[in-house]
């Protein structure tokens, strides 16, 4: 039986910019790296969680787009630690692949970085996202060509049918060289906008 | 030995992403892992890698590994005295 689900906040970074829930909320120069523009936004949140220096730029977005999510959302930290997450992205950690890459080149100075191998799978970031929230749900990671809001809404639509999760983090995240895009949203019974794979999509498209 | 103390605790800091700390925030006897900087396993595993790229010095056994990243100052003590290059 189908559900009529909800929407109850989205964000999306990309271009130096965050929004939420289709308002601007930050916006910096268009010149920064990646790097430098996630430094800055962690800084001024003061997140105080210095694993975050360590993550790639994958996860370091994937990590920055779930914070502002979360605390738009406001969730009870029970409902939280069963989220499910189902995210999706098309390069998958390609951006990283070729770090690791660099140090394996040149056979006669092999010295692989364990930090960088470590991150040369694009879950990673569900798993970065899962241990600064305890989240223990469901998950799944899709590789694709273009965000695929028919597949993700079957997917998180299934999970909460079948009573797995209650709510669902979903969503695009995808880096490569200096593009990235980061479209997050969490589904629930409850919330403030429609769902429906048509509906993710005009947000998608238009954010 | 204080300018490779030093020359270690940059490395660190910068190999290990340790953004919020700065040399003078590493005592020389500061436990690496544990209490001390919160070093994880793979930071453990890139201090391995540190050893033999920048000192020539080649760690396989895991138990030495233990012993000799106790702080900088055992750190520092083991590589001037091991180091082949």
């Amino acid at each position: 039986m189908k559900k009529q689900l909800k929407i109850i906040a989205y964000c999306r970074i990309k271009n130096n910019a965050i929004s939420l829930n289709g308002k601007s909320i930050i916006t910096k120069d268009k010149d920064l790296s990646f790097s430098d523009f996630a430094k800055q936004i962690y800084k001024e949140k003061q997140l105080a969680y210095p694993k975050f220096f360590k993550m790639d730029n994958l996860c370091k977005l994937a990590f920055l787009t779930s914070e502002f999510l979360f605390e738009a959302a406001k969730l009870d930290s029970e409902i939280i630690k069963n989220t499910g997450i189902v995210l999706s992205n098309k390069a998958s950690s390609l951006d990283t692949d070729r770090n690791h890459q660099d140090t394996i080149n040149d056979k006669d100075n092999y010295f692989p970085s364990p930090a960088v191998f470590v991150y040369t799978l694009a879950n990673i970031m569900i798993g970065e996202i899962s241990i600064r929230h305890q989240i223990k749900g469901e998950n799944a990671f899709f590789v694709s060509e273009k965000f695929n809001e028919t597949l993700i809404e079957h997917y998180a639509s299934s999970l909460i049918i079948n009573r797995k999760s209650s709510h669902i983090l979903c969503g695009w995240v995808n880096v490569d060289n200096n593009n990235y895009d980061a479209f997050m949203y969490l589904v629930a019974e409850e919330g403030s906008y429609n769902y429906s794979k048509e509906i993710i999509k005009n947000i998608y498209t238009q954010n | 030995m204080d300018a490779l103390k030093k020359e270690l605790k940059e490395s660190i800091i910068e190999q290990l992403n340790l953004e919020d700390f700065t040399v003078e925030d590493i005592a020389d006897d500061d436990t690496l892992f544990g209490d001390g900087l919160g070093l994880d396993s793979i930071d453990a595993l890139e201090l391995i890698v540190m050893l033999d790229k920048d000192y020539g010095i080649k760690l396989t056994d895991p138990n030495e590994g233990k012993a000799v990243f106790v702080s900088v100052e055992v750190l520092a003590t083991y590589i001037a005295k091991h180091r082949t290059k």
